[in-house]
């Protein structure tokens, strides 16, 4: 069984950490998810960096802009992670956008993240329609789950059609934002989780954006399965590098 | 028939589409659920053309420019955008979708622009309509053109440089999109060309389409046709190009011409001739021909014109290339500005260097002597006053 569906079994919370492969140094991908698997952390997202993030805010624009002036592809990536599988069995999740997976072969991306061992991928501005018409059986041939998003904005039909589209969990994003742009939740952010737990969809919920510390972690998380840090470890990973990163989580929770 | 407009979905060909995160997933649907309809309407119809009539200065003169026929031995029609309000073409698409924010009920404007003209015509209109306007512009941009950032305060413009990636057009392009993320309920984008998600690329040529339209009964009057053997125009993100095509997209006998800068030279690494030089891939949206790595990484096109330098063209203009449906056709900077010289010359008419790319084919491109061929003209050379100044010592 896929990876993710069965830590998602699990009775607990989920805590996935997002980083952007090639930052802080090029080389830094293995370690840092050997030190995420170690600090507890349950599931990964591995970023592909882009150089358009139209979905980013300022931090994660950035950690992607030195990502690929230090050199990174998707063909480097794929080598760094090449033996990842003999050192970790935390779920990993490739998220980036759809324009670098096209260049590398939607067919070959998927057969070489089926060799290497990652369980799911996340691309924002790959749409559903597109997806189910052109990709889904390639995705699926190679166990691969993918990723939908959600946001306080989408309509309970559309939240219903991704909802079937979905296997694993539906990412449901926090505000409408970019990432790392709102810090924080609201009354807005309230009504929004208690629609989502109201529609009792077949597949659950793990909310991102906006989730940086243990606060926002139990709000999120008080009836979402589990819930994502990305720029907030970003900005750790500026400021210290890969050191502490057991530090960063044990925070968390 | 084959038809080179949009299909329902927004794609032309292989090429368009909507690929768009989540969260612009309402704003687009939005707009495409109503665009059509609010375009429809006969008090949009009538609003719409009584601004391009009575503020934009509608229609533009076809001219028919003699002593330019006479050099190369054809007859060269010059259909004069230039003489729009505020300079260019782009004030007529920013007039419509200043009245489609409006009856989507929309309180504030965003926009990104390049060299600037496209967010001058989008502060126009705002101030025009009093709704408050941001525009994105790429940090090394407002240092290069000035005085169309003055222009953009002076008509009330806040505007925000875009300090991320190359800075320049495509990142504040990327602002924009940013912004409307963030700002979901009450903002209207306005896109500058026919680039971005469905629908803008049909709406924007729709919007656009009144210059093909003029071209037919001016033609009709002066030549006793609709229809020219040619039409040219140059292509940024293809907009001036879609309007001047639209009303002969599917009329096989009229020749498509498109121009594309080839900067320094195409094979020079310093060049924005997306045609010869892009892959198939997704920017800003839209699936369409780009220049990009190996890697799938965008990369930064050149071009002495500020208005052609985006690395995308629509996706129009790549079924129109890929189809062989269009001619195309690429020009250095040196060719653009040697042209746009010969134009003052012989005409009394100081071009942009955008539309002097599309005057820069004759050249080599050898027409009949009875050919008809119109030049969509779509911009003067105000704004390019300095580079002109530049690069000719003057
Ligand atoms: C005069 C003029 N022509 C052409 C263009 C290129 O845009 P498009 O290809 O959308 O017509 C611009 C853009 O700024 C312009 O100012």
């Amino acid at each position: 069984m896929n990876r993710i569906k069965l830590k998602l079994q699990e009775n607990k919370k989920i805590l996935s950490i997002y980083f952007t492969a090639g930052y802080p140094s090029l080389n830094d991908t293995v370690k840092i998810i050997q030190d995420l698997e170690e600090s507890g952390v349950d599931l990964i997202e591995i970023g592909l960096p882009f150089s358009d993030p139209l979905a980013d805010g300022p931090t994660i624009q950035a950690s992607s802009t030195a990502a690929l002036k230090n050199g990174m592809t998707t063909t480097l990536l794929f080598e760094q992670l090449k033996d990842i599988r003999k050192s970790v069995s935390i779920p990993l999740i490739l998220m980036g956008y759809f324009n670098p997976v096209l260049q590398y072969g939607v067919e070959e991306f998927c057969q070489k993240c089926e060799e290497i061992g990652i369980d799911g991928l996340i691309l924002p501005d790959l749409p559903l329609d597109v997806y189910q018409e052109e990709y889904e059986t390639i995705f699926k041939k190679h166990g691969l789950i993918n990723v939908f998003l959600i946001t306080p904005q989408t309509s309970d039909a559309r939240i219903r059609a991704i909802d079937d589209a979905s296997e694993g969990f539906i990412y449901m994003v926090s505000s409408a934002s970019t990432t790392g742009t709102k810090e924080g939740f609201g009354t807005e952010q309230a009504t929004y989780f208690e629609r989502i737990a109201g529609m009792k969809l077949k597949n659950p919920q793990i909310v991102g954006f906006g989730i940086s510390n243990a606060q926002t972690f139990q709000q999120a998380t008080e009836q979402a399965k589990g819930a994502i840090i990305g720029s907030a470890f970003i900005k750790h990973l500026t400021q210290n590098g890969v050191n502490g990163i057991g530090g960063f989580v044990g925070q968390i929770r | 028939m084959m038809s080179y407009h949009a299909d329902e979905r927004g794609y032309y060909g292989e090429y368009g589409g909507a690929f768009i995160p989540e969260m612009l997933y309402p704003n687009c649907e939005e707009l495409r659920q109503n665009y059509l309809k609010i375009m429809a309407e006969p008090s949009f119809q009538e609003e719409f053309h009584q601004l391009l009539k009575d503020y934009v200065g509608r229609p533009t003169p076809l001219y028919f420019a003699e002593r330019l026929s006479k050099k190369y031995n054809t007859k060269i029609y010059l259909k004069r955008e230039d003489l729009c309000h505020t300079g260019a073409h782009k004030v007529n698409n920013t007039i419509g979708q200043i009245l489609m924010a409006k009856r989507l009920g929309k309180h504030r404007i965003i926009a990104e622009t390049g060299a600037g003209q496209h967010g001058v015509a989008t502060a126009t209109v705002c101030a025009l309509m009093g709704i408050e306007c941001v525009v994105y512009m790429g940090e090394i941009d407002i240092a290069r053109q000035a005085p169309n950032v003055a222009r953009m305060k002076m008509l009330g413009a806040e505007v925000r440089p875009a300090t991320s990636g190359s800075k320049t057009l495509k990142d504040a392009t990327n602002e924009a999109i940013r912004d409307w993320i963030n700002n979901p309920v009450d903002t209207h984008y306005i896109i500058g060309s026919v680039v971005g998600p469905h629908p803008y690329p049909d709406m924007v040529a729709r919007f656009q389409s009144v210059i093909s339209e003029e071209v037919k009964s001016q033609l009709l009057e002066k030549e006793g046709r609709e229809d020219p053997d040619f039409v040219v125009a140059c292509v940024g993100g293809g907009s001036n190009a879609a309007g001047a095509f639209y009303h002969f997209l599917d009329t096989p006998e009229v020749g498509i011409i498109a121009v594309e800068a080839a900067g320094k030279g195409i094979h020079s690494g310093e060049s924005a001739a997306t045609s010869a030089l892009g892959k198939v891939g997704i920017i800003h949206g839209s699936k369409t021909l780009l220049m990009q790595t190996p890697d799938g990484q965008i990369t930064e096109p050149y071009s002495i014109s500020a208005g052609l330098d985006y690395p995308g063209v629509g996706p129009l203009h790549a079924h129109l290339y890929t189809s062989g449906r269009g001619e195309f056709i690429s020009i250095t900077d040196d060719e653009a500005m040697k042209a746009g010289l010969d134009l003052c010359k012989l005409e009394g008419i100081i071009p942009a260097i955008e539309s002097s790319h599309a005057l820069a084919i004759f050249k080599d491109r050898k027409f009949k002597e009875d050919d008809v061929v119109v030049v969509n003209l779509s911009g003067r050379g105000d704004k390019d006053l300095q580079n002109y100044i530049d690069y000719f010592n003057l």
